[in-house]
């Protein structure tokens, strides 16, 4: 009785020192708000570890000649032999065209939005280009087969293919093309289309971030319109305009569903443009179900683990190039 | 030396008439090509407007064309037969994008509060370039992951290792409009709470959360729109399932004796479809009218998704401007 007395006496007095030494809580807050954000960290790392435990067979077995250019490459579910270099081309010949495609395009929208444009257009034009980024990538990939593709992609691959006989051009545009239209060519279209929008955004925003100063400074010089943007205001941005087109390449790169549909998804026998092909997305996409074997499977995880690699890669140059723009801007502010 | 003389006297005089009619020419080149800069800007954004009315137009025609009511309260029929709908997948879209949102929102919110408290400590900058590295993972390497993760290790597909898929796709996207929003939160607000003698944690779910709560929805809602779009993360870990029926699991369960939780559980088990899962698949079906059932399916999902974009920016647009009034 009297002892239990004691040790009710003491308990509120431990709680207040409890209370104390948490801060009122706020010690647990921290924590928990730290342990919540390190899980995100975690969470990247056990991505990379995860898919780096799952290919170990294929990566025992191919070692580094699964990601290296052979001329004899093979991805034979029967003799079990795998190479990714089929894909790995597919993936970068479609990403790079796409690039070539939609830079100029891009770059020219930017310019419109953040310099030429009148006030009143400015907004509901950016709005629909960011739309565009919006629309799922299933919905191009429908509009890519049966509209885009014989519509667009088929009388140029057409067109293409009696270029094909310039020498020069043979081993990229040899045709004939397949009636579908599916081909490496719809699916660097089809990318262009789908990455022109982030990069506009994201070049459009470098243009806005670049002060007034800079512009006015070069028309008091006597520069015309087109002098300033192209002497000062794109030479200024350069490092956010290349890291915009390095993020625009790392969406390229892992584009799965659109890309998957309109590729065609067969072994390139040739280097061709115009002849269907697989990229290492689409690939991983459309056999994964299918693959029964372990060596199949781990072959296919680790044509993701060489993705994931390069677009984390890509991302972190194309987040230092933009930061430097910011860095640049504000200090150029400050001054 | 006269001649010399004479010599430069001639050039002296032709000098100038000759910059002069080269500033002439170079000033109307200069004008030409201001013009032809500024022109093709102009067409570059024609061009790139170009693809989106023509995707727009034609899904809303030819999708427009084939939608019916059967659509959303028809189950699909055995491959062969015509009509039916595409009721399981409407229930596949919600089931996985709310199980998304549970997964993400909370962990999200959380973590953006690290991230504004302590931008500059090691784990801070360290967890917002994890946080842009993951946004810049291909949704496929994602699905994989998952597969790895979920599917391999409980040996079957499931909606929730689809959930988890599509939760790991949202999280940037919340962790970043949560972390922009919170630094909107006037640091006045802050600092009266705290001289009230609020502790942090007070502060930060009384004062800061609500204050910035709907910006954040909108963000959450902008990101839940994009995982109902996703595809690619679902292939090999909701699968896809033409007889998901989610009442009839849930009841089945049910009747077998189960609680309501594991009735539910038995249901985000199950492998499901979604809109955009159907729609890959229906998109090279042989039959004509699943095609058509794809042009359906394209419709509502672009609907869908246009009109939670546009009305979450407008939005936007609208508070910023009240702000930039006041």
């Amino acid at each position: 009785m009297l002892h239990s007395r004691t040790s009710a006496q003491a308990t509120p007095d431990i709680l207040i020192r409890l209370r104390k030494s948490l801060k009122h809580g706020d010690r647990i807050w921290n924590a928990g708000t730290a342990a919540i954000a390190t899980l995100v960290l975690v969470l990247v790392f056990s991505i990379g570890a995860m898919l780096w435990v799952s290919s170990e067979a294929a990566r025992k077995q191919f070692g580094l000649g699964f990601v290296l250019p052979t001329a004899d490459y093979a991805w034979n579910p029967v003799t079990s032999n795998f190479q990714a270099w089929p894909f790995i081309y597919g993936t970068l010949v479609t990403s790079l065209l796409a690039l070539v495609l939609a830079v100029p395009v891009s770059l020219g929208v930017a310019i419109f939005l953040a310099e030429l444009s009148p006030a009143w257009l400015r907004g509901p034009v950016g709005w629909m280009i960011e739309l565009l980024v919006a629309i799922p990538s299933v919905i191009y990939g429908l509009w890519g087969v049966y509209v885009f593709l014989p519509a667009f992609v088929r009388p140029l691959g057409v067109f293409l293919g009696v270029l094909g006989s310039v020498p020069g051009f043979q081993s990229i545009f040899v045709g004939p093309m397949p009636e579908s239209g599916s081909s490496l060519l719809a699916a660097s279209f089809v990318l262009a289309i789908m990455i022109t929008p982030t990069i506009t955004a994201i070049t459009r925003d470098v243009f806005l971030a670049i002060s007034a100063d800079q512009r006015e400074a070069s028309l008091a010089l006597g520069a015309t319109r087109a002098e300033t943007i192209l002497r000062v205001l794109v030479p200024y941005g350069g490092s956010g305009i290349l890291g915009a087109i390095v993020l625009g390449l790392g969406r390229a790169l892992g584009e799965t569903m659109a890309v998957t549909m309109v590729i065609g998804n067969s072994l390139m026998g040739s280097y061709s443009l115009l002849q269907p092909g697989y990229s290492m997305a689409s690939v991983v996409a459309s056999q994964f179900l299918e693959a029964t074997d372990e060596l199949h499977l781990t072959a296919l995880i680790e044509v993701g683990l060489v993705l994931f690699f390069i677009t984390l890669l890509l991302n972190i140059i194309a987040r230092w190039l933009v930061s430097r723009i910011d860095r640049q801007s504000s200090r150029t502010a400050g001054a | 030396m006269s001649t010399t003389t004479a010599g430069i006297a001639g050039n002296a005089q032709a000098v100038p008439s000759q910059r002069f009619s080269d500033a002439k020419s170079g000033l109307a080149s200069r004008h030409a090509t201001n013009l032809a800069v500024q022109a093709v800007a102009v067409l570059a954004t024609v061009l790139a407007l170009i693809p989106l009315l023509w995707i727009i137009g034609y899904v809303i025609y030819q999708g427009g064309k084939s939608i019916n009511v059967e659509l959303f309260t028809e189950m699909p029929r055995p491959a062969g037969m015509l009509g039916g709908g595409v009721l399981h997948s409407i229930q596949g879209t919600v089931i996985l994008t709310l199980l998304a949102s549970i997964f993400a929102i909370p962990p999200g919110v959380f973590a953006a509060f690290y991230v504004v408290y302590w931008p500059n400590t090691l784990l801070g900058v360290a967890v917002r370039s994890a946080t842009d590295i993951l946004s810049g993972v291909p949704s496929i390497v994602i699905g994989l992951f998952c597969y790895a993760l979920l599917v391999k290790t409980t040996g079957h597909y499931s909606a929730l290792a689809g959930g988890v898929a599509l939760a790991i796709l949202m999280l940037p996207t919340i962790i970043r409009t949560t972390e922009e929003m919170l630094k909107l939160v006037p640091r006045t607000l802050y600092e009266a709470s705290a001289a009230l003698g609020a502790p942090e944690w007070k502060t930060s779910l009384s004062v800061m959360l609500p204050t910035a709560l709907n910006g954040i929805a909108t963000g959450v809602i902008l990101g839940m729109a994009r995982a109902a779009g996703e595809t690619a993360p679902l292939l090999f870990t909701a699968l896809g399932n033409d007889r998901f029926n989610a009442p009839q699991i849930f009841r089945g369960s049910r009747a077998l004796g189960a609680s309501v939780p594991q009735a539910l559980f038995d249901v985000v088990n199950q492998p499901v479809d979604s809109l955009p899962l159907t729609l890959y698949k229906y998109a090279s079906h042989p039959s004509p009218d699943r095609v058509e059932q794809a042009w359906a399916t394209a419709f509502v999902l672009l609907v869908l998704v246009l009109a939670i974009n546009i009305m979450a920016r407008s939005w936007v647009a609208r508070q910023t401007a009240k702000q930039r009034g006041r």
